[in-house]
């Protein structure tokens, strides 16, 4: 397969799920905001949400104060923001035009079809649209266009570059959602454990659309160290940095197989394996969970390094 | 006035026999149910993300060429004798090609004046002497064909270098069927889809000797910024071929490679959708960097086959044109099938005269435009233009030709206020490799805006199925 069409799978994937980790951002700062504050009025951790995402400064140099709206449209429709929902599906299916050679008919038309809607819903009245629209159209959009590669791609070198891309953004973005909850929004011990928190946490388990596997996996009860464990080292949810790393690993030795080649690339994955399947929650929280969660993160960008010196520039023998 | 055209489903008023089973198609069609259809073409096109750009004109990236529902009929017969006619002339372009670059025998029999070839601007140097594979320069060859009575065809123009909108041929047949399956039940329209076949295997039947296995065949293009970009991707995913942009070739050693994540992998043949100039700035134009450097050596040692071969162009320039039909009495000695339209060369001084006196009749073209620019339609343009148009030429009369203005034939074409007449041509596609090819069809474009002759699609034009009814 053409290096450049390798790059170009690999980005579309990592567009489309940075698209959807922004809706559910999103719809995190969303719920939020729906909470009364302890000091009176609502909380307010969009200044959190922004930066996250590094956008922060961004953002008050282009709107000034924090207005709700404004952030709002800032993270869905801005094409100035470059991890927008409509900044990600754009360049998504700019990378998918470039390579439809290398796409099913299906996997286009859903990629194509979101980039209309997207045009369709920036042609509305903004008032008309409410954020749980524009987050529900996000997730119902990334689930379709993951339904078309998984039903129908082939199952070649292509898919493989694919979903390396979906699972390094994700594990990027398992990370710092977690890190948004952990290290921004609570400065503070004291409201580990009150019943505002827990409402939080539930908002957090929600955005990653994680509630009720939750429930299933933890019989309910709410903690920290459930919650992170859950998020980082359960190999059952599919957003946790373990699963993560598993589906990398995965997809990596199958290129290794078929090229008959292995590169720098899978030992690094298998590095990061290695130390998340015999982590304990415990010894996440004994290195802090803000310093494990900011290594991951170091660690997780060095593979997506890797995995574009080896197979992205075509130079590799 | 609409009866100096000649009308190909009325010929006056009778309705002709290829056109039968659609009168009753449209007529029974409520307006509400054609809206209904056209918003579906319309948003068909779209997902399949059809969409073409018109240089230099900005504005949406994304617009579609107005697709016409209404489809334009051949009978089977009438399709005889242009599949003739079209093959003929492609043998004796590629014929005319081999000769140029080669000994020149044309000009030698004093057939074709040789400043006319040699001091042409795509003449290329750079490749005389060398035969490609099977001495085939133009491997896809497309010829503009208008109509202007039942029997009478003339050849506006040929495209030896690299034609397009066969992607519309293909996808407006697509979208027809999807639309209308009746309709191909009720007649039996000759198929275009074997299309991407034949061209694949036209381009493996001119790989290099020097390649000793299934041939690499790939293509080339400028990028997706390219207003035909939808096209490359779309022939080169029927082909089942990679689709490459300059940056993913190099040259190392008597061989073209290409970039792969396992490493670089030998390529034999290229078709390119690039011009000449772009195609090596080692040989071409130094700041291209939409090429390959180093790609005219190997092809010159026999390492790379470029389809359509660089040079190809000097036979489809206007200024040649005129001997077509002189090339296929010289290299064939057949007659001509198909006319060519009488041309007046503006660089001779009787001919000027003529067209200086006659200039409001005729249509003036440039010697080297194309897409429907730098001309002037004499009887459709006002008196300012005329005479802005006539400075021009006066500065400059060799840059010009003129051709009387044809009573193109029309087709009916669905408008607001029903059907109407609007004027159509034809680029049917021939293939040359082995074999010389053409699928039963090609692109009608056609000239929405009323008594408009312009077709082209950056000027307006939209585009419509071509049927050739098979026969019984």
């Amino acid at each position: 397969m053409l290096s450049r069409t390798a790059a170009n799978l690999f980005w579309m994937t990592r567009y489309l799920e940075r698209s959807e980790t922004t809706a559910r951002l999103l719809d995190l700062g969303f719920r939020n905001a729906l909470l009364p504050n302890s000091g009176g009025g609502y909380r307010n951790e969009w200044s959190a949400i922004l930066q996250s995402k590094g956008a922060l400064d961004q953002f008050t140099e282009k709107y000034g104060e924090l207005k709700q709206r404004n952030i709002e449209s800032f993270l869905f429709f801005d094409m100035d923001n470059p991890s927008s929902v409509a900044s990600c599906i754009s360049a998504a299916r700019e990378n998918a035009r470039i390579v439809r050679t290398a796409l099913t008919t299906q996997v286009w038309d859903a990629i194509n079809l979101s980039f209309q809607e997207l045009k369709a819903l920036g042609r509305r009245e903004r008032s008309s649209l409410e954020v749980p629209e524009l987050t529900d159209w996000s997730l119902r959009t990334a689930a379709l266009i993951r339904g078309a590669i998984e039903s129908t791609q082939l199952r070649n070198d292509g898919y493989r570059f694919m979903n390396l891309g979906y699972a390094l953004e994700r594990a990027d973005n398992t990370a710092r959602l977690l890190d948004v909850k952990y290290y921004v929004l609570l400065p503070s011990v004291a409201y580990i454990g009150s019943g505002l928190d827990n409402y939080q946490w539930t908002t957090l388990l929600r955005a990653l659309s994680a509630h009720r596997a939750y429930n299933w996996a933890y019989g309910g009860e709410l903690s920290a160290a459930q919650i992170a464990h859950f998020l980082i080292l359960n190999p059952k949810f599919p957003r946790s940095l373990l699963s993560c790393c598993i589906e990398l690993n995965a997809h990596l030795d199958h290129l290794a197989r078929v090229y008959n080649r292995s590169t720098p690339a899978q030992e690094a994955a298998r590095n990061m394996l290695g130390e998340l399947a015999e982590a304990r929650i415990e010894d996440v929280f004994d290195e802090g969970l803000h310093e494990f969660l900011s290594r991951m993160i170091g660690e997780n960008a060095g593979l997506g390094k890797c995995i574009e010196d080896q197979y992205l520039i075509g130079e590799a023998r | 006035m609409v009866a100096q055209y000649f009308n190909e489903m009325y010929d006056s008023d009778k309705l002709r026999p290829p056109y039968r089973t659609l009168e009753g198609w449209y007529q029974k069609m409520p307006a509400e149910f054609r809206a209904i259809k056209q918003a579906e073409a319309e948003d068909l096109f779209r997902r399949y993300g059809i969409t073409f750009a018109v240089y230099g004109e900005g504005g949406d990236p994304d617009r579609l060429i107005p697709f016409d529902m209404f489809p334009r009929v051949f009978t089977a017969e009438e399709w005889r004798r242009l599949e003739r006619g079209i093959k003929q002339r492609a043998r004796a372009l590629n014929a005319f090609l081999s000769d140029v670059y080669d000994r020149g025998e044309i000009i030698r029999a004093g057939r074709i004046p040789a400043d006319l070839v040699y001091r042409n601007e795509a003449y290329e140097i750079a490749v005389a002497g060398f035969r490609p594979p099977l001495g085939v320069f133009s491997h896809i060859v497309g010829i503009d064909l208008v109509r202007t009575g039942p029997d009478q065809f003339y050849v506006l123009e040929d495209n030896c270098r690299t034609p397009s909108g066969v992607s519309y041929m293909l996808e407006n047949r697509e979208v027809m069927m999807r639309m209308f399956p009746h309709l191909f039940q009720e007649n039996r329209v000759a198929p275009v889809d074997g299309y991407a076949r034949l061209l694949k295997r036209t381009l493996a039947s001119v790989a290099p000797e020097k390649c000793e296995r299934d041939p690499k065949v790939v293509l080339l293009t400028p990028g997706h910024y390219n207003s035909a970009y939808y096209e490359h991707s779309f022939l080169a995913d029927l082909m089942g071929i990679e689709l490459v942009e300059g940056q993913d070739l190099f040259v190392e050693g008597d061989f073209c490679w290409m970039r792969t994540t396992e490493g670089p992998q030998k390529v034999d043949v290229i078709y390119r959708r690039i011009d000449d100039a772009f195609l090596d700035p080692l040989c071409f134009r130094p700041d291209s960097t939409l090429g390959v450097p180093g790609l005219m050596n190997v092809y010159r040692s026999g390492g790379v086959t470029i389809c359509s071969a660089p040079g190809a162009g000097v036979a489809d320039d206007k200024a040649i044109y005129t001997f077509v039909p002189e090339m296929i009495r010289f290299y064939l000695g057949e007659a001509p099938i198909l006319e060519n339209v009488p041309t007046w060369q503006c660089a001779k001084a009787d001919d000027l005269k003529y067209v200086q006196e006659h200039i409001a009749e005729l249509v003036v073209k440039e010697v080297h435009g194309s897409g429907g620019y730098g001309m002037l339609v004499g009887p459709k343009a006002d008196k300012a233009t005329i005479e802005a148009f006539a400075a021009k030429l006066a500065a400059n009369p060799s840059n010009y030709i003129a051709q009387p203005t044809l009573a193109l034939s029309t087709c009916p074409t669905f408008v607001e206020e029903g059907i109407a007449p609007r004027h159509v041509d034809l680029r049917p596609y021939c293939l040359v490799g082995r074999d010389i090819e053409l699928v039963q069809g090609g692109l009608t474009r056609v000239a929405l805006t009323e008594g408009s002759l312009v077709v082209n699609s950056s000027q307006g034009g939209g585009v419509k199925d071509t049927w050739v009814i098979a026969e019984e």
